[in-house]
């Protein structure tokens, strides 16, 4: 087997695989890009625009950009990370994020990420939009307050569970979370518990009814460690064992 | 020795839970009065703002009278700090913010069962009027820094203000950095 073919991620050789994207090959390496609608069991969306870097000085979204030999890879730069920072608080302000009132405080990817990036305040005017919660089901209720638009719940109910429950409609501001129903309530679908969309909500949109604060704030996933670790982390047992 | 810096402290629409945890320095509050004397304040019950180094705010704008309290700070202040998750975004009072003022109103002191025979909004022209929203103090005022939690740790307190006090621009390691 001829040797591994290398690009460079902030001055560090990142070996990859033939088809992997520049995150792929990052996050086998242990190496952490910010990411909230990549998920590696899914197709690359390139939508939430927090894994753009810098190659060969262009930006570019590492979900989507194919590694290649040589390249040279920007991601932790002060340029590239103020426009997270941005990007960040405008998703804040978007929605109602009350992490105080939140089951997935500690466990969510935005809050994760807004940490591990220094946000100290949401910076724009809060938009606080009206988007009524969905507790209609009988083990999960939805919060649309928190909806990122990753489409992740979206893709996992279409490609995994086959059910196509989720959508997003709208354009721009106006853009939303609805779910395939005629009474657009999800006890009107054969949404599932152990449905793969109920798995993968970045954020506290999809929530598990009856397990609320089961684990206490200060024991949750990212709260002892920031999220960027425990990715890198994750991500690199993964391809090691 | 240096003259000491001037620190006031309010709440606006808050719970006190920030004041709370700025208690939480315990003892090290002995080292704070070394170096910072405190003007208006729930600890002093000085009732105006006179010319301050440093004003510490916790809770958001949800009436005309915390618009006016902001407002002295910030016209008194050289450094205005937004302290807690109701400064900072709004937080539990902003939960408010998808309904209609007048329904909230009618619900809690007119409809609701429970209440006294002939109960009406109160209309006293002492009390402040509420705003129609509740707003994080940044949309009022210019706002120096800020400092998320629900409410911040003492020991995020304690280190917040005292890389400030020492010109140093404030950082908070993770475990200190929380919005919960």
């Amino acid at each position: 087997m001829s040797e591994k073919k290398t690009f460079t991620l902030d001055g560090d050789d990142v070996a990859f695989e033939p088809g992997q994207t520049i995150i792929q090959a990052a996050l086998a390496a242990g190496k952490y890009i910010p990411h909230l609608c990549y998920h590696p069991e899914f197709k690359p969306h390139g939508s939430c625009k927090l894994c753009t870097v810098k190659i060969n000085g262009r930006p570019a979204a590492s979900c989507t950009t194919a590694a290649q030999p040589g390249l040279s890879v920007e991601s932790e730069i002060p340029e590239i990370q103020d426009q997270r920072r941005t990007m960040v608080q405008m998703l804040l302000v978007e929605g109602n994020h009350f992490c105080p009132s939140c089951e997935k405080s500690g466990n969510c990817m935005l809050q994760g990420l807004a940490y591990d990036l220094g946000i100290m305040s949401p910076h724009f005017p809060q938009i606080f939009p009206t988007r009524p919660l969905d507790a209609s089901h009988a083990d999960v209720f939805l919060d649309f307050d928190r909806c990122i638009l990753c489409e992740l719940c979206v893709r996992a109910s279409t490609e995994v569970d086959h059910k196509g429950v989720f959508a997003l409609s709208g354009r721009g501001i106006n853009k939303h979370l609805i779910v395939n129903a005629e009474s657009g309530k999800l006890a009107d679908t054969d949404f599932a518990l152990t449905d793969k969309a109920a798995q993968v909500c970045p954020v506290g949109v999809i929530l598990k009814k009856r397990v609320g604060f089961a684990v206490p704030i200060g024991k949750r996933r990212f709260d002892a460690t920031p999220m960027s670790v425990v990715i890198a982390e994750e991500s690199k047992t993964k391809e090691t064992v | 020795m240096a003259a000491k810096l001037k620190v006031a402290t309010t709440s606006l629409a808050g719970c006190f839970g920030c004041h709370m945890s700025i208690l939480d320095i315990d003892e090290r509050i002995l080292q704070l009065v070394e170096i910072i004397e405190f003007d208006r304040s729930p600890l002093t019950d000085i009732k105006h703002c006179g010319p301050c180094d440093i004003g510490i705010i916790e809770g958001g704008v949800c009436n005309a009278e915390n618009v006016h309290v902001l407002r002295e700070f910030r016209a008194n202040c050289k450094i205005l700090i937004a302290l807690g998750a109701c400064a900072v975004n709004g937080g539990l009072p902003a939960q408010r913010n998808h309904l209609d003022l007048r329904d909230i109103l009618e619900e809690v002191y007119h409809t609701s069962p429970g209440l006294a025979l002939g109960s009406q909004i109160p209309n006293d022209p002492e009390l402040p009027l509420p705003l129609n929203k509740v707003h994080p103090i940044h949309e009022v005022v210019k706002v120096d820094y800020f400092l998320p939690g629900c409410p911040p740790s003492g020991d995020a307190i304690w280190k917040f203000l005292t890389d400030l006090i020492a010109g140093r621009t404030p950082h908070l390691a993770h475990e200190m950095m929380h919005y919960d």
